[in-house]
């Protein structure tokens, strides 16, 4: 096990990169804590497979290096790297039973029988399929080859990481949470350096200690799940995380306040007036609904009941704004202000966070 | 409601009927028919019941034959499918020189059998072939006209080259057509280039090897125009296989009786191995969507 360092990694598919849009993974500084459990989040298509793969060593980066440690392992090949992977849609050996499958990866490093079968034993406990281990592969149900396929990137215990490429796709929603309880549990006891892929929010928040989210080739942010709650990066952590996403409001930054077509909002910090096309975010968490002839005037469109909470669907100059009120909340006859709680807005200058000077030292509570 | 019975539909069925008629069944009743009766000229048939049935089966003769047989299509089968297999294997799998490759392997193909056949009947002369030319210049005394070994080299290397091409290129869209996250996850499973290709390669190529081993099994126990053109069934019958030697009886002898037998018992010979085959292959169809 060991920390794993991308330095000034680039990669392209094409032969002759000409500019950046050419790079399916734009430059990137990164590293991996050796025994961490992160997730790396992102839509389809923003270059998180083309990261697991030059990780794993399926695939060669195009500029920049890949250290483990201090060892540089870049133009390695995946048998010196040890890493285990798992890929989104199942892989196995038809003409295996289950209980080879499961031992092949070991049976490659050469280990001894005796050891292969305790281990294989207990990866099929692991994933629920002990009865079966006699059974030829061939013929069993996309869950059942992807459990194995998931089983053979677990059953090595000397691997220095284990990457999942959204694994859990072709699975049942019941087994889904169990499985992921699962390599939970193994990340505690063995403490592998785990990187899990996937575009579902939950799955990245519940099961990683640190999330990374990727957009355009690009990583955009690293943080707790907290963080990336609390204060995302880049316009694309707010929208991205969360349900719905973050508010963006195109404003005029100054100060401590911000303009937003002609209504005046407390900002919680002090701000140098940022060049660019600028935005304040703020989550529906945070916004209330209030009557009278403070906050933002908004047209309200409709409120979604979700069960825990209620979504106010509204519109503010022609652009979608949300609000979440607690369950049970009766709107108030007139209502049609939002108002945002100060210290919970950021400010945004090209989809890039503004970071405040200071933060106001008593940043004007107003009544709601 | 009552079924309205149209029996007027079936006239629709009448031309396919008449052209199978001439094209498959007269033929075939024809041979048939020659096959149970003898005759001494001028268009009488005597009734002769199962005898050249019996004769051609306890004949000396045709027994050779068909051992020929059977040791040719073996040999080829044994050569041909384990070349083909390592020909695909290393073809490029994409790319300017994908193309040159296939085309290059699909020329053999597009070569008239009779063609073939004299191509290598000149190859293999001592005086003016290229090929016996050389293996003479080298002390080799070779004589594929004289010495049955040296027909049997020529024979079946110009079978090898006439039709591996076939199986490379049967081969090839079965490995074009294994997903690459195989290779991506063997890879990570760190499996030797022997394991992918005995674990992953081989049990995809299945299908279509299956039909490759059925097409070459066929045609090559069909085989008749190549040998007939380099050696004529010679030296003596060493290369006479079933089709030369049917041709020798039917038309060199004129032996209509025993050849119809023969014809009859060597299409049932096909039809069941085809059988055989075809009955695997589903079954191992189900096997796979079970």
């Amino acid at each position: 096990m060991v920390q794993i360092t991308l330095d000034n990694l680039a990669h392209s598919y094409l032969p002759n990169p000409q500019g950046e849009d050419d790079f399916a993974l734009k430059q990137l500084d990164h590293v991996w804590k050796d025994g961490e459990a992160y997730a790396l989040l992102g839509a389809s298509g923003c270059g998180k497979s083309t990261l697991l793969n030059i990780i794993s060593g399926l695939l060669v980066p195009s500029r920049g290096r890949i250290l483990f440690g201090d060892r540089d392992v870049t133009h390695q090949d995946t048998v010196a790297r040890n890493i285990a992977q798992v890929f989104q849609f199942p892989v196995v050996y038809d003409t295996m039973t289950v209980g080879d499958n499961l031992a092949f990866p070991l049976r490659n490093r050469g280990m001894a029988p005796a050891a292969i079968a305790e281990q294989v034993q207990k990866i099929a406990a692991m994933i629920g399929m002990e009865d079966q281990l006699k059974r030829k592969a061939r013929g069993l149900t996309a869950d059942a080859k992807q459990k194995i396929s998931l089983g053979r990137g677990m059953v090595r215990e000397d691997v220095n990481a284990i990457l999942f490429d959204e694994p859990l796709t072709v699975i049942d929603p019941h087994m889904k949470w169990e499985l992921r309880t699962q390599l939970k549990a193994l990340h505690n006891e063995f403490g592998h350096t785990m990187i899990y892929v996937t575009h579902d929010q939950t799955e990245a928040l519940t099961f990683a200690d640190k999330v990374v989210v990727m957009h355009d080739g690009r990583v955009v942010q690293l943080g707790t799940p907290e963080e990336l709650f609390d204060t995302p990066e880049h316009t694309f952590v707010g929208y991205f995380i969360g349900s719905p996403g973050m508010n963006l409001i195109d404003a005029e930054v100054a100060g401590d306040t911000a303009q937003c077509g002609g209504h005046a909002i407390d900002l919680g910090g002090h701000y140098r007036t940022p060049k660019g096309r600028v935005q304040i975010g703020i989550r529906p968490e945070f916004v209330t609904l209030t009557a009278g002839d403070r906050g933002l005037p908004v047209t309200i469109k409709r409120i979604e009941d979700v069960g825990r909470h209620q979504i106010l669907r509204a519109e503010f100059a022609g652009k979608p704004i949300n609000a979440i009120l607690p369950e049970g909340f009766a709107v108030p006859a007139g209502a049609n202000r939002l108002h945002f709680a100060p210290d919970r807005i950021n400010v945004y200058a090209d989809d890039w966070r503004v970071a405040p000077l200071h933060a106001v030292a008593n940043p004007v509570k107003e009544a709601v | 409601m009552d079924k309205v019975q149209n029996n007027k539909a079936w006239f629709l069925v009448l031309p396919v009927l008449v052209l199978v008629a001439f094209s498959a069944v007269i033929p075939l009743m024809t041979v048939v028919n020659y096959s149970v009766q003898d005759t001494f000229g001028n268009n009488v048939f005597f009734w002769e019941g199962l005898g050249w049935f019996e004769q051609v089966l306890t004949d000396s003769r045709v027994h050779g034959a068909l051992g020929r047989q059977l040791a040719f299509s073996g040999i080829i089968l044994a050569i041909q499918i384990p070349l083909g297999i390592a020909i695909a294997v290393c073809m490029p799998k994409k790319g300017f020189w994908a193309s040159v490759c296939l085309v290059l392997m699909a020329l053999p193909l597009l070569i008239p059998w009779n063609v073939v056949g004299t191509i290598w009947q000149i190859m293999g002369r001592g005086d003016i072939g290229l090929v016996g030319y050389s293996l003479s210049a080298l002390g080799i005394d070779w004589n594929y006209a004289r010495d049955p070994l040296h027909a049997w080299i020529t024979v079946i290397v110009m079978d090898v080259w006439h039709w591996t091409s076939l199986v490379a290129l049967l081969a090839y869209a079965g490995l074009q057509s294994i997903p690459q996250a195989y290779y991506q996850a063997a890879k990570i499973d760190q499996a030797s280039r022997w394991s992918v290709f005995r674990y992953i390669e081989l049990p995809k190529m299945q299908g279509v090897l299956l039909i490759a081993i059925l097409l070459r099994f066929m045609d090559s126990f069909m085989i008749y125009t190549e040998p007939f053109v380099v050696t004529g069934g010679g030296p003596g019958s060493a290369t006479s296989f079933l089709s030369i030697d049917l041709v020798k009886m039917a038309l060199g002898q004129f032996d209509l009786g025993p050849a119809a037998a023969f014809s009859l018992m060597y299409f049932l010979v096909i039809l069941l191995v085809s059988w055989v085959f075809y009955t695997v292959m589903t079954n191992l169809d189900k096997a796979e969507g079970r």
